[in-house]
């Protein structure tokens, strides 16, 4: 199978007054894992109903390997959707679910079975061919949903939201098979999640979606470790975010002044000018906590003070509510590492310093 | 099986369907094998000349007619109601839509045909439109043939196609339509893959719905048939009212029963499989 390359560009799409999508533009290449995270009524599902054809956009174009796909049906794209709820054919069994497809294009019967049961064994369910769909578990049904999915050949995977309705030990295990039919196959994926885990763990790229705007294209690092606009920090993952006024430039070292924590020093390399007013944000498990002061006063390096407002213990790690000096609530993370000796336990109500890098502090965009 | 409490609880739908099902049923059997009375009503002794008078090769045309006529009509409601069933089921005023439905019944019945008779006379109001439009000199005669049977039997019963229709297609699942039309159906396709295998439960509701009442239908064919599209329902009236021949009129009775539950048998077997199946795996 061969994948194609998937141009959206400047697609918008309004249901009344509600406006789904707003000058969407993305471009997926050939053979990526390219999800679409957001929540719920963020757009990414209207996104993934044009690609497939049930949505028309108000304007703009989706090319697949440059083709205009726009005015052909459904039926006449190569793109397959996995749906939500999985969509298969109650009155049919597992196997004539897969062979639907084949069946439309009236194949020969031997090449039918040749093919089912090649995809029944991808996904793992030679043993359940004559199964009815209400005869089984909700992975299963994934599973043949799947199959029906890729066994036209589709050059572009649309899954939609694939995962939403399996508990969460059977979703790990899934997106990994799922990544590893991806591997076998090299076809396009698009990925439709509200999952931030499920997107960064599978993703070659992704596409963080709000109120029908693209706020941030890139890998999953990039999404993490430097998110775009205060909206991406707050979505990804848990982050501490702050405001602050720019007071002084040097190079790509910046001091912004905050009302919470006095000054907070940070790289950036196109700094904003002095006297702007910004937001700013770090990860809790960037900051470092410790009953002493050791690193006070280097340079590059913030300090604070504070207090345990509240440890929350989950076993390989312990999230620390740190009420600081200025009555700001700061989020730390510390893992469990025992090869390190860090001194005493840090309990309730102890008074207890933060240091973290100015390279590990982002100013972001505000918009939401 | 347990037998307990079981026929206790049973007792109120079962006296109810012997008093008004199993014994009118068994006073017209033994009423089909006695002698006609003087004046209407039945007289000793027990005997077969009604079922001789069945033999009769008239009899079997006006039986051959009915069916055509019912099997037609039926098809038609269906062919109607299967369309509406699917708009009211996608419909967002379903409130509204099923209210239009219902509204017909709260006419009389009589009402509606007298009405169809006003529609379709010769003086009546589609001939008038068609003199005014210049398209007919004459007056074009619309009533009193099987086809004005046909039709207004097809206004009468569509409702009761279209409830358990539009009732199987409210529960029937869209987006596996989209997922036929995603895996490459044409629309028509992926109704007739995905969505008319999924209510075949409802068609067959529907189908019985309409069939058994049309099939001994009695007034529509009196009021707006001719002489050729005289059903069977007619033949017990005459037999009832004018021949006073109340054996008779129950041996063409029990005709009747036994060939709907002959057919119904027939399609619970190639049809109902698959309902009770469907009841098992939920089970």
């Amino acid at each position: 199978m061969i994948g194609s390359n998937v141009h959206i560009g400047n697609v918008s799409k309004t249901f009344g007054d509600f406006v789904a999508l707003d000058d969407v533009s993305i471009q997926i290449q050939k053979g990526e894992f390219f999800s679409l995270l957001g929540p719920s009524g963020c757009g990414k599902t209207t996104l993934l109903r044009i690609i497939a054809g049930f949505e028309e956009p108000a304007s703009g174009a989706v090319l697949l390997d440059d083709r205009d796909v726009l005015p052909l049906l459904p039926n006449q794209r190569s793109v397959n959707t996995v749906f939500q709820n999985y969509a298969l054919f109650p009155h049919l069994s597992v196997f004539e679910n897969v062979a639907f497809p084949l069946r439309l294009h009236k194949q020969k019967e031997p090449l039918i079975r040749a093919r089912v049961s090649d995809y029944l064994q991808l996904v793992e369910l030679q043993d359940h061919a004559n199964k009815k769909p209400s005869q089984l578990s909700g992975g299963q049904k994934q599973r043949v949903a799947i199959a029906r999915a890729l066994i036209n050949e589709p050059s572009v995977l649309l899954l939609d939201e694939p995962l939403s309705a399996l508990d969460a030990k059977l979703r790990q295990h899934m997106l990994i098979e799922l990544d590893s039919i991806h591997d076998k196959i090299g076809i396009t994926f698009i990925y439709v999640t509200h999952d931030q885990q499920e997107a960064l763990s599978v993703s070659d790229r992704i596409a963080v979606m709000n109120k029908g705007m693209v706020l941030q294209i890139g890998t999953p690092q990039e999404i993490y470790e430097a998110p775009a606009t205060d909206f991406v920090a707050k979505f990804i993952g848990e982050t501490n975010l702050f405001e602050g006024i720019v007071r002084k430039i040097d190079g790509e070292l910046l001091e912004l002044e905050t009302a919470e924590f006095g000054t907070i020093c940070l790289t950036d390399s196109t700094p904003p000018a002095i006297g702007t007013r910004v937001s700013w944000t770090v990860r809790p498990e960037k900051l470092r906590i410790s009953h002493d002061s050791a690193a006070n006063g280097r340079s590059g390096l913030n300090t604070l003070q504070g207090r345990v407002d509240e440890p929350i213990y989950s076993g390989f790690q312990t999230k620390f509510y740190i009420k600081t000096a200025g009555g700001a609530t700061m989020k730390v993370i510390k893992q469990h590492a025992d090869w390190s000796d860090e001194g005493p336990e840090i309990a309730w109500k102890d008074e207890v310093y933060l240091s973290f890098s100015a390279k590990d502090v982002f100013l972001v965009e505000r918009k939401q | 099986m347990r037998r307990g409490p079981g026929l206790a609880y049973a007792s109120p739908s079962l006296l109810w369907l012997t008093f008004f099902f199993i014994a009118p049923l068994l006073i017209i059997v033994l009423y089909s094998f006695l002698t006609p009375g003087q004046r209407g009503g039945v007289d000793l002794p027990f005997t077969l000349n009604a079922y001789r008078a069945i033999a009769n090769p008239s009899f079997g045309k006006v039986v051959v007619g009915t069916i055509a006529v019912a099997l037609a009509a039926t098809f038609f409601t269906l062919l109607i109601a299967l369309p509406c069933g699917y708009y009211m089921a996608r419909s967002s005023k379903q409130t509204l839509l099923l209210l239009l439905v219902i509204i017909p019944f709260w006419t009389n019945f009589l009402i509606r045909i007298y009405a169809w008779i006003a529609i379709l006379g010769n003086e009546g109001f589609l001939n008038d439109l068609l003199r005014w439009l210049g398209l007919a000199e004459e007056s074009v005669r619309f009533l009193y043939n099987r086809a004005a049977v046909t039709l207004v039997l097809v206004y009468t019963y569509l409702p009761y196609a279209i409830l358990p229709l539009f009732s199987t297609i409210d529960k029937f699942d869209f987006s596996l339509l989209e997922a036929a039309r995603d895996l490459g159906a044409t629309k028509f396709m992926a109704i007739r893959k995905v969505l008319l295998p999924n209510i075949r439960a409802g068609i067959f509701t529907a189908f019985l719905f309409t069939f058994i009442p049309i099939f001994g239908a009695y007034a529509v064919p009196l009021l707006v048939g001719g002489t050729n599209s005289y059903m069977l329902g007619n033949l017990i009236a005459d037999e009832l009212t004018k021949s006073r021949n109340w054996p008779l009129a129950s041996a063409i009775s029990l005709v009747i029963t036994l060939v709907t539950t002959i057919g119904v048998m027939l399609l619970l077997r190639f049809n109902g499989t698959h309902i009770l199946e469907k009841k098992h795996e939920k089970a």
